[in-house]
């Protein structure tokens, strides 16, 4: 077993009577990093975690979590991970504190254990304040923040989340990713989903795109642009005069120029660094003066667009027998 | 984030996860559904207002004009009755509670957590027992108000008592099986409503079974309920046997009550655990 890998899934395959929700989806996750699964809706995202977390038996393959089998040692994983479900599952008829007293209490921790773990848990998320208080009262933002303590009672070393930041503004976004970061620092190995192309880019070391229940691609997030071909080199000169000399440059460099006259900009298609510092030596004593020189890389929605063909916060639709996209394995 | 290097985490202290007792786990999500008691008292309704309603509905209003052959007169003659359909309607609270925790994510949480799933429905029940010995006391202090007696040996009534409790038990089942089959806690009301309050009003629990028509009287004498209600009413001393001519259930309620109690947990605890799994195991 890969005990470098925190969690290892293996060929997981499930079907819903005739849809198959998740097809063939296989990933490694090495200790202490964080793993993106990225897809839209109904993309088999959620089906993934719940069955690497116990909560779904997979129709085929298995998945490990801290070097436990999902299928032959349910228990173990149970006690090695945190889950924070989709929908804010925390109870809202009890306070902040007792949510925390409830799981806590669960894992078998002793009250002086929950006591003290509970108030840490309680500052670090800013719910200090409103730990007496009932959940029902609480903003989208506490729930989650809340939902996400209450997951760390017991300090997993392996934390699942699925759509964390689901639903929050960006602040509390931004906020809880500052949280997560703080996690991983600490040692804690991150599976996450998310529809937001940002959210991964921020803090995923490594990138699984999942669409109708196949992995479309896997890479770190700067792979993924790489693959996606697209770079731009983009120039900026400072005199409109100078744009026809320039473009006549980039052009006796063998790119293919576009040129944007009001912006005074040359946008060449670029294979990667090495064309800037070609470019960049060709206007070197030119005596044309550039504002900007740079590399232009895809936005991760670019990415999406490119592998899926449609946008991430679309829908994937229900027609999964339906494979149009072929898969890309990007990984290097 | 990858720039980290595993060596220079500073590495937390993670504390220990203790092996718990199905006991330990039951006894604390019974202690969270007490808290929701206490946060929401109206769900204590069904066991307090209602009985107490239907007590006085029935003993003032309705009362005059239902016949009864008990000596001892209508209310309290009644009293089982009311008794009766209150421990019915312990699956219903089951039920919503289940659907609510299912519908919210609470019962995906737990099973996430390294505990027994049993645990979710045992404390559940336990909770629900609960619930059933608040309603059968404040009936009990009713009754008390209204006239009703307990006209037979200490052994006897406790022996009511304890049917009642078994048939709360049975009832438990039913709330599960319901509870999972459900998607959302307006479905269940509009279920058990449907189905509860017909099944216990064709009973004997409120008029006597002997004045129906042959068909309903059938019906009413093999119904359930009716043997619980008949066995309470003897072992309280409310009431005499059955006629000759009543139904075989009601010529040995007793019997029948720990027949039907039985007979019901034998067929829908199986169904109802199927059903739980197959839901939250989606």
């Amino acid at each position: 077993m890969g005990h470098d890998h925190a969690i290892e899934a293996v060929g997981l395959v499930k079907r819903f009577g005739d849809t198959l929700a998740v097809d063939d989806v296989s990933f490694e996750v090495p200790r202490g990093s964080v793993l993106g699964l990225l897809g839209p809706n109904g993309a088999g995202k959620t089906t993934t975690v719940r069955m690497m977390t116990t909560l779904t038996r997979p129709t085929r393959g298995t998945a490990r979590v801290a070097g436990h089998d999902v299928l032959e040692d349910p228990a173990a994983v149970r006690r090695s991970m945190g889950l924070t479900g989709q929908s804010a599952t925390v109870d809202e008829l009890l306070t902040g504190r007792e949510n925390l007293w409830l799981i806590g209490s669960l894992y078998g921790l002793d009250r002086r254990t929950i006591d003290r773990v509970s108030e840490e848990l309680l500052e670090r998320f800013s719910l200090t304040d409103a730990a007496g208080r009932v959940v029902k009262t609480y903003s989208g933002g506490m729930r989650r923040r809340l939902d996400l303590a209450v997951s760390l009672v017991a300090t997993p070393p392996v934390l699942f989340l699925d759509e964390p930041t689901t639903g929050l503004d960006p602040r509390s976004r931004v906020e809880l990713w500052d949280v997560l970061h703080d996690l991983v620092d600490d040692g804690t190995t991150l599976l996450l989903t998310t529809q937001y192309l940002e959210e991964a880019d921020q803090l995923a070391d490594d990138i699984v795109v999942i669409d109708r229940g196949t992995i479309i691609a896997h890479g770190t997030p700067m792979q993924l642009k790489d693959a996606s071909g697209k770079a731009s080199l983009v120039v900026t000169v400072s005199r409109a005069e100078d744009l026809a000399a320039a473009v006549e440059r980039v052009r006796g460099a063998g790119l293919e120029a576009h040129v944007d006259e009001p912006a005074r900009r040359i946008t060449a298609p670029a294979e990667g660094l090495h064309d800037i510092t070609r470019i960049a030596a060709i206007f070197d004593g030119s005596g044309i003066e550039i504002d900007d020189l740079g590399l232009q890389r895809p936005s991760l929605d670019d990415v999406f667009l490119n592998l899926t063909g449609h946008r991430a916060d679309e829908d994937a639709g229900a027609d999964i027998e339906d494979q149009s996209s072929s898969p890309a394995e990007v990984r290097a | 984030m990858s720039q980290t290097s595993p060596t220079t985490r500073r590495a937390i202290e993670r504390p220990e996860i203790r092996h718990t007792s199905l006991w330990h786990q039951s006894v604390t999500i019974f202690r969270r559904n007490l808290i929701h008691i206490k946060r929401m008292p109206e769900m204590l309704l069904d066991v307090t207002i209602q009985p107490v309603m239907f007590v006085l509905l029935f003993a003032y209003v309705f009362g005059g004009a239902i016949a009864v052959a008990a000596p001892t007169g209508y209310r309290e003659w009644l009293l089982g009755g009311i008794m009766g359909q209150t421990i019915a309607f312990a699956s219903f609270v089951v039920a919503i509670g289940l659907t609510a925790d299912i519908d919210k994510g609470i019962v995906d949480r737990f099973r996430s957590l390294p505990i027994n799933p049993a645990a979710i429905l045992v404390g559940r029940s336990m909770s629900s027992i609960t619930h059933s010995f608040i309603g059968i006391v404040v009936m009990s202090l009713t009754g008390l108000i209204v006239g009703w007696r307990i006209r037979g040996s200490v052994l006897d009534a406790l022996a009511a008592y304890g049917l009642l409790l078994l048939w709360g038990f049975a009832m438990i089942w039913v709330g599960i099986l319901v509870g999972s089959s459900m998607r959302s806690v307006e479905a269940v009301n509009g279920v058990m409503f449907t189905t509860m309050f017909p099944l216990t009003f064709l009973s004997n629990a409120f008029a006597p079974s002997e004045a129906m028509g042959p068909v309903l009287r059938a019906i009413a004498e093999w119904n359930p309920i009716s043997a619980l209600v008949q066995a309470v009413r003897e072992l309280w001393g409310n009431t005499g046997p059955a006629p000759a001519d009543a139904h075989l259930p009601l010529q040995h309620p007793v019997l029948f009550t720990v027949l039907w109690t039985v007979a019901i947990t034998a067929v829908v605890a199986p169904l109802a655990l199927k059903v739980f799994r197959n839901r939250t195991m989606q």
